[in-house]
């Protein structure tokens, strides 16, 4: 099994660096570039922006919901803590302005696929090179995954 | 002259036993293109069957694949296992809790699967601990030894334990009388003091719980192995003893002087009626019932203090002898619950017993005598045929899908293969060497799936690469599809694979735990998430709540213990992703690693004696940085007063 987790790291690694040679594509707003990139990796543009996984359309979000985002926040407590602190870079980095760096559906993909992602998405191939531990399924519902997107909704504009 | 034959029996055993040990490289039916097809799974790929296998003197239960012969997994059930901290971990401890105090090891012989309508239903394997008498359950969606029953009244929980065909009752039968209730008495008035018991286990139909419905006071013989009836002998069960002699010293010759010893059949469900108008007796006991508890994650062991005693003398009807000849072994019912085969160890033929037949004779009160009241029912009234050169020293039979029946016979090392109604032998096979008993998947159902026969060996001798004086035991894996038995693979075990079931795969795969929910983890010590980590002193005990996730441990500096303390450290794994299990080891821990699995919560007990600072890790590479996984406790002297502190990444 140990051999098995060891050689799915190594690939995990190997594809990681992959990623990062390739992060060269020009990134820019010009929308053929974006394509040429959702192309190299087999995604869509809304993929590319949004993410892999469950959250397939653009959310309509509504305006801050206290009490949802408190219920985030236990969430966050009890699930993702241990690795992402608000502030400062930990086993994963800074979730403070998560918002501001990702797509809401983004964020949520990340926390509902994260092995998809980890496999397909090139940011997050980046990431993984960055931080060498990979982003881990947390068993959060659909639901529970909205709750700590307005969790990060609020710590933004407490800044 | 009854000696001389046993002898004359023996010894051609062992010249066809030396024979065939000669010339066993000549004879591969394996090996060949054929059979690689047949038991090659492609990396990636599923076994059709789930094989549990017992682990005979290692306590445990095996799980393989088949027809792959790849092993899964070791379930620790009657043995601590320093790998998963079975028996070791503070929360499973108590499952070893016995009225002997905590017992470390079990003699595990007979996986058995729960049924429904006599066919496997996949919720829960049962296996037997033949020296200190206990029954454990195992939860077929963990793979997790889920509770042991000790049984009182009982020595040798051999029989044990066969299940009635909707998990009404395990059934478990004494191998060795002893008197009952135990008392100071000499040896040798072994005929008059010494008992043997059967058991039936209550199982309850929603948690699987057990719990001793009853026991039947029985002659002082051996009682070995057992079977429920299915179908029509649905009400039945049969139980083989041997020792029908009653000898208390070198039961190898005294026990094996009579001519037949018996096949006891005791109808359950009059005794159960007896029962319910309060036949039996209350009788004062002492045994444990230990369960793990499904939302701490723990063991709990109560200690049980009475059991109900039916005497067969208050409930008439109730049990039969049927005369088997020489020494009985297996007992093993068909699929359609009408032959009872019973393997006579040192017998010429393999007797077959009729259901019908039996109850005819009953009816009809054909009976050769009785013992302690009990009537021996008459051979020829009972007998439905023979099955004549079964091999030497038949000992056990299964059944396949199309009417034939598998016998081992050790002494001679082949499976015969017989029909069921002619009772003629049409095929016979050699097993490398001396089996015991043989596995077809749902092969002591009403509906056995067929497909493979797998032999389980005592002895290996040159099968494999030496390994010094200790050698492995062995499993093959036979073809039975077509009309002649193939060798397709021999793979080896860890114990003695006494006994095994299988189970196609997609019944119990579905249902496989991934992991424990975190929310749901009642653990008292249990950390959900790294609020509630901390460390506090109660007297001399200094508990250290800790979480792991990759690849730090929350907190990882700790300081404020003693020389002295009592340190636990209760490690939660928030991983909450399959196959993310965590370990943990501290420097000089003195009992064994933790192997704490997503959601989970486990404690192990250390008992620093000398002031210094020592590291502790996880232990199951779990990352990339698995190597940073780590932490320090500082251990300060006994009568000094150190802050705790606790932190990380500070």
């Amino acid at each position: 099994m140990k051999l098995i987790k060891a050689l799915i790291l190594a690939s995990l690694l190997l594809l990681a660096s992959c990623g990062e040679s390739k992060e060269k594509a020009p990134e820019s707003s010009n929308d053929s570039a974006k394509e040429k990139l959702a192309q190299k990796f087999g995604l869509t543009l809304f993929e590319l922006e949004n993410g892999v996984g469950p959250i397939k359309e653009k959310l309509d979000l509504s305006p801050l919901d206290i009490e949802m985002a408190s219920r985030g926040q236990k969430l966050f407590e009890e699930k993702c803590a241990s690795c992402h602190k608000l502030d400062e870079r930990f086993t994963g980095p800074a979730q403070r302005d998560v918002i501001e760096r990702r797509t809401p559906e983004y964020i949520m993909n990340m926390i509902l696929n994260p092995e998809e992602m980890i496999a397909k998405h090139p940011e997050v191939k980046k990431m993984l090179a960055m931080y060498m531990t990979s982003m881990t399924y947390q068993n959060v519902s659909k639901e529970q995954a909205r709750e700590i997107l307005e969790y990060f909704r609020k710590v933004d504009k407490e800044k | 002259m009854i000696k001389n034959k046993i002898f004359t029996l023996l010894i051609s055993g062992f010249i066809l036993g030396l024979v065939f040990t000669g010339c066993s490289n000549q004879q591969e039916a394996g090996g060949t293109d054929e059979a690689a097809k047949r038991v090659y799974v492609a990396p990636g790929q599923y076994d059709e069957f789930y094989t549990f296998m017992s682990g005979g003197f290692s306590g445990q239960v095996t799980v393989y694949g088949i027809p792959s012969g790849r092993l899964f997994k070791i379930i620790p059930v009657f043995s601590q296992d320093a790998e998963t901290a079975y028996g070791y971990s503070e929360e499973t401890k108590a499952m070893l809790n016995t009225s002997y105090g905590f017992i470390p090891w079990g003699d595990a012989h007979h996986p058995e699967l729960s049924e429904t309508d006599g066919v496997h239903d996949g919720k829960w394997l049962f296996i037997n601990e033949n020296n200190t008498p206990r029954v454990a359950r195992i939860d077929l969606t963990e793979f997790e030894t889920a509770e042991i029953l000790e049984l009182p009244n009982s020595a040798g929980n051999h029989g044990s334990p066969f299940i009635t065909e909707n998990n009404e009752y395990v059934v478990a039968s004494t191998r060795f009388s002893v008197p009952i209730p135990q008392k100071d008495v000499p040896i040798k008035s072994y005929k008059e003091n010494f008992n043997g018991t059967i058991s039936f286990i209550k199982v309850d139909k929603t948690s699987g719980e057990m719990s001793i419905g009853f026991q039947i006071l029985v002659p002082g013989f051996n009682y070995d192995l057992a079977h429920a009836g299915k179908g029509p002998s649905h009400d039945w069960a049969f139980f083989t003893c041997y020792n029908s002699e009653q000898a208390n010293s070198l039961l190898e010759i005294n026990a094996s002087r009579n001519d037949k010893d018996f096949i006891a059949a005791v109808n359950w469900k009059l005794a159960e009626k007896y029962v319910s108008e309060g036949k039996a007796k209350k009788v004062a006991a002492n045994y444990a019932h230990n369960h793990m508890d499904e939302k701490t994650q723990t063991a709990v062991s109560v200690m049980n203090k009475e059991v109900l005693v039916l005497d067969p003398k208050d409930a008439p009807g109730m049990i039969y002898y049927i005369p088997t000849p020489k020494s009985p072994h297996g007992v093993d019912v068909d699929p359609t619950g009408q032959y009872i085969v019973g393997g006579g160890k040192l017998s010429t033929v393999l007797p077959v017993h009729s259901f019908d037949k039996m109850i005819k004779a009953i009816e009809n009160k054909e009976f050769d005598g009785d013992v302690d009241g009990i009537p021996i029912l008459k051979y020829d009234a009972v007998i439905a045929g023979e099955v004549k050169e079964p091999g030497l020293g038949p000992l056990h039979t299964e059944f396949d899908d199309k009417g034939f029946a598998y016998t081992t016979a050790f002494i001679s090392s082949e499976i015969v293969k017989w029909k069921i109604g002619t009772w003629e032998v049409v095929d016979r096979v050699q097993t490398y060497y001396s089996p015991g008993h043989l596995n077809v998947p749902g092969g002591d159902t009403k509906k056995p799936w067929g497909k493979y026969v797998i032999s389980l060996n005592k002895i290996t001798k040159d099968r494999y690469l030496p390994t010094g004086p200790a050698l492995c035991q062995s499993a093959q894996l036979f073809d039975i599809s077509g009309d002649k038995m193939k060798l397709l693979l021999d793979f080896p075990t860890i114990g003695e694979p006494h006994y095994a079931q299988s189970i196609p795969a997609e019944m119990l795969m579905k249902n496989s735990k991934k992991i424990y929910k975190l929310e749901d983890n009642e653990h008292p010590y249990a950390a959900k998430g790294v609020k509630e980590t901390k460390v506090e002193r109660k007297g001399n005990e200094f508990h250290v709540t800790i979480g792991a996730s990759r690849s730090h441990f929350t907190p990882d500096n700790i300081e404020g213990a003693k020389v002295g303390d009592k340190v636990y450290f209760h490690v939660t794994n928030f991983e909450q992703d399959w196959d993310i299990p965590h370990g943990f080891a501290v420097m000089g821990n003195r009992n064994s690693e933790l192997l704490i699995m997503p959601g989970q919560t486990r404690t192990i007990l250390w008992e620093p004696q000398k002031v210094g600072v020592y590291p502790f890790y996880c232990t199951d590479f779990c990352s990339a940085l698995h190597q940073e996984m780590q932490g320090y406790i500082r251990v300060s002297a006994q009568n000094s007063n150190p802050e705790i502190k606790y932190t990380l990444g500070e």
